[in-house]
């Protein structure tokens, strides 16, 4: 399996090649083609990208379940808000500075978590994230506390005739299309064969010599760092944030992006990302809250609870392996072959969580 | 790597598009006429809690939701016009606001957004609001940031009376007739309970740093828990107790003081000042003892005091329309959070028919901002006038004290008016 990664390094561009077009071209006709709520909607897609592409790594590849991430999106938009509304730093120097600053706190966090494993260690994370809002109210003097920290708007560069939402959703598709690249190289290295043999048995990773201590950490910060990145991005975007804006259900929300997109999927964070921002949106008007004369129950939650049900039953692999799934299923129809065999192996294969992508490989060398 | 070049290529023509069209789109925006009227509706919109820990929020927008079926039923609308409408959930949550606000003026095409609630998700769109020039109408919030920043933000306006105000009132009245007082004051880490406190001090003048003996804080989202805050207070040797506190902390904070032998004379907020709060209190207490002689004040008129207001017309009104249109809002009135609901919605109304035929959005917001004048207001204490100047932009400013006896508040003294002094 770990052969496998590098076999396919040259194969990939051909097969990269036409969807990453495809998907250029749809990024640039989104803003040209919606009204700029949706313009606005489809940037924070591109912030919850960035971060649950680094919660992927750390979930999805290094086998360690964060519920924590939105600490370090708190620790890059404070940065971000700190700096551009009291210093006047210009917003895009922070951007970087918010991911080295949450990836730094990323190691600190990383080494303390060796000791912790699955459960233990998604608990020890979940405090991180009921902390945050707490740390952040109690050093008001620092943060502005709960008053929160307002920035002007983010106005397009160099005189570009875009309007505000445009020019922040080129912005945020533009770092996110920047940090994907690096995430997409990182599985195919030595780095995510290590991440990915931690993963799938600890002990055995050891005994191919790796270190383990060293990889996992390297998750933490390279994952910390991602978050770092969208939070940072996230107060350009909003403007104004407070230890509000950075709730257990931010955390929770980037892990359901990670799993409904697809754990250990490449592309499984690009539909995360659109998951957490367009899901809620959908359950709130599914739930008829759009009434005129306020005749409903206002349980938004609840349609987005029923939703997340729906999706994890049918996408148990999240979209990501939903989408490999009809993708196999389609090219078995096509060559018409498909035989009993493989009708067979795909009704009893169960999809384990974080194998999407490995399972596509064998298709991929098939051809 | 011809692949590549042709990529590039193909990259760059889209990149030009891109900008091009962008140009376009954007300067097809510039002519705007202002959306949200036609011939027959007027489209409002509002951000909420409707789901999450401040829901309980959400009575103020089915009071003035309530109110608006009521004109649309039976009145016909305003000149002909039936009002929608549409509350969105931001689950008072300042990173949800400007998606939902954007949502409302993009998707929704509101004509304004009327009665937002909360102080930092109405701070998280004011620029956005201010930019796009739609109108943050009466948002439902009594920091006093509203009406102080009206000329940097032209676009935004409050409603109800505003915190510091109200602290100023019950420090003068403490001044009056409790002049020897030490007063603990337990208030909200952040712009609303500072507000409070800086009235109070404000209203004590030079006596304040003697007077308050120690102060206690909590964060909006701390676990309900204020027995540390009220023990720290009383061993301050405070005999009265200043509380600027939501609902569930308020309540939560009375009731450690008076189980742990603490008596003080005690100063309620308005914001927690609902009925049906200090029935719940007294219930979980089984005395009354303890809260009897609570003082608070209001703006409103109380449907539960019934001796009082039982055959006022406008109390009727508020039980006629809740009762057939509240949609969860009790008709006894319980829940005050309806009648503040109905009564801005009540102003809301007054303003549209005020603007007439001229619906735009310049024209609404120059009334709203300058020239209120409501006396007629069926739920406002009597003599209220909802007003607004050239240099007055706090539209409701008079308040009365009140008293908590058993299971509901008795209001005394005289209607205080903060314009005057």
């Amino acid at each position: 399996m770990t052969a496998t990664g590098a076999l396919n390094s040259s194969r990939l561009r051909a097969s990269t090649i036409f969807p990453a077009l495809v998907a250029l071209v749809v990024l640039f006709g989104i803003p040209l083609t919606t009204d700029s709520f949706q313009t606005f909607q489809f940037a924070n897609v591109a912030v919850f990208v960035v971060a649950v592409l680094g919660l992927n790594l750390l979930t999805g590849y290094s086998g360690q379940i964060s519920l924590g991430n939105g600490a370090f999106m708190a620790i890059g938009g404070y940065t971000t808000a700190l700096l551009v509304a009291r210093l006047g730093v210009p917003y895009a120097l922070t951007i970087p500075l918010g991911g080295l600053l949450a990836a730094a706190a990323g190691v600190v966090i990383g080494i303390p978590a060796l000791r912790l494993r699955g459960i233990y260690l998604a608990l020890a994370t979940f405090a991180l994230a009921l902390a945050v809002t707490p740390v952040l109210n109690n050093f008001d003097s620092f943060t502005g506390g709960h008053a929160g920290v307002n920035m002007n708007p983010a106005a397009p560069p160099f005189g570009l005739d875009l309007s505000n939402e445009q020019w922040l959703y080129f912005l945020c598709w533009a770092v996110a299309a920047i940090l994907f690249l690096p995430a997409r190289l990182l599985i195919g290295s030595r780095t995510g064969r290590a991440w990915m043999a931690i993963r799938d048995g600890e002990t055995a990773a050891t005994a191919n010599g790796i270190s383990i201590s060293f990889y996992k950490t390297l998750a933490f910060g390279i994952s910390a760092f991602y978050a770092g990145v969208a939070g940072s991005l996230q107060a350009v975007v909003l403007t104004y944030i407070n230890p509000d804006s950075y709730s257990l259900a931010l955390s929770l929300s980037l892990l359901i992006g990670a799993v409904v997109g697809g754990l250990g999927s490449v592309w499984g964070p690009v539909l995360g990302g659109l998951v957490v921002v367009w899901l809620p949106y959908l359950a709130e008007r599914a739930a008829g809250l759009h009434l005129g004369p306020l005749s409903f129950g206002g349980k938004p939650d609840i349609g987005f609870g029923i939703l997340l049900l729906v999706l994890m039953y049918f996408a148990p692999a999240g979209l990501a392996g939903l989408a490999a799934r009809a993708w196999r299923r389609y090219r078995r129809l096509r060559r018409g072959s498909g035989g009993q065999a493989d009708g067979e192996s795909e009704t009893v294969e169960p999809e384990p969580v974080a194998t999407a992508e490995r399972q596509v490989e064998p298709d991929q060398m098939s051809t | 790597m011809i692949g590549f070049k042709r990529l590039a290529a193909v990259l760059a023509t889209l990149a030009l598009t891109a900008v091009a069209c962008g140009a376009q789109q954007s300067g097809s925006q510039a002519t705007k006429t202002d959306p949200g009227v036609t011939q027959d509706t007027i489209t409002l919109g509002a951000t909420y809690p409707v789901s999450g820990t401040a829901s309980f929020y959400y009575s103020v927008a089915k009071g003035a939701g309530a109110y608006f079926e009521y004109i649309n039923n039976e009145k016909g609308g305003v000149n002909g016009r039936k009002i929608k409408y549409i509350v969105v959930d931001d689950a008072y949550t300042p990173a949800n606001t400007p998606a939902k606000a954007r949502e409302l003026v993009q998707q929704d095409k509101v004509f304004l957004t009327y009665g937002n609630l909360g102080t930092p998700t109405n701070l998280a769109v004011r620029d956005y609001y201010n930019q796009q020039k739609v109108p943050q109408l009466f948002v439902f919030t009594g920091s006093s940031v509203w009406g102080a920043d009206y000329s940097k933000y032209p676009w935004t306006l409050g409603w109800q009376p505003d915190y510091v105000t109200e602290g100023k009132i019950y420090a003068r009245y403490i001044t009056q007739s409790e002049a020897s007082d030490k007063i603990g004051v337990l208030y909200q880490n952040d712009q609303y309970g500072k507000d409070y406190l800086n009235g109070l001090r404000a209203g004590l003048g030079d006596k304040a740093a003697a007077m308050i003996t120690d102060t206690a804080t909590y964060n909006a989202n701390d676990p309900v828990d204020m027995s540390s805050q009220v023990n720290k207070l009383k061993a301050s040797g405070a005999n009265t107790f200043y509380v600027a506190a939501t609902p569930a902390y308020a309540a939560n904070a009375v009731t450690n003081a008076v189980k742990n032998g603490w008596k003080p004379k005690i100063y309620m907020n308005n914001v927690s000042g609902a009925s049906a709060t200090w029935r719940g209190v007294v219930k979980g207490l089984g005395a009354s003892a303890g809260v009897d002689g609570m003082i608070s004040s209001t703006y409103l008129k109380d449907p539960l005091d019934t001796a009082k207001w039982g055959n006022n017309a406008g109390v009727k009104l508020f039980r006629d329309v809740m009762t057939r249109y509240g949609n969860g809002c009790d008709p006894s009135g319980a829940d005050s959070f309806c009648i503040s609901g109905m009564a801005s919605a009540f102003t809301m109304v007054n303003l549209l028919r005020q603007a007439g035929n001229d619906l735009t959005r310049k024209h609404v917001m120059d009334l709203a901002c300058c020239a209120l004048n409501e006396t007629d207001n069926p739920l406002l204490l009597p003599g209220t006038v909802v007003k607004t100047t050239k240099t007055d932009h706090f539209p409701v400013q008079q308040e009365q004290l009140q008293r908590w006896e058993q299971d509901h508040w008795v209001p005394f003294g005289p209607v205080l008016d903060a314009r005057k002094k």
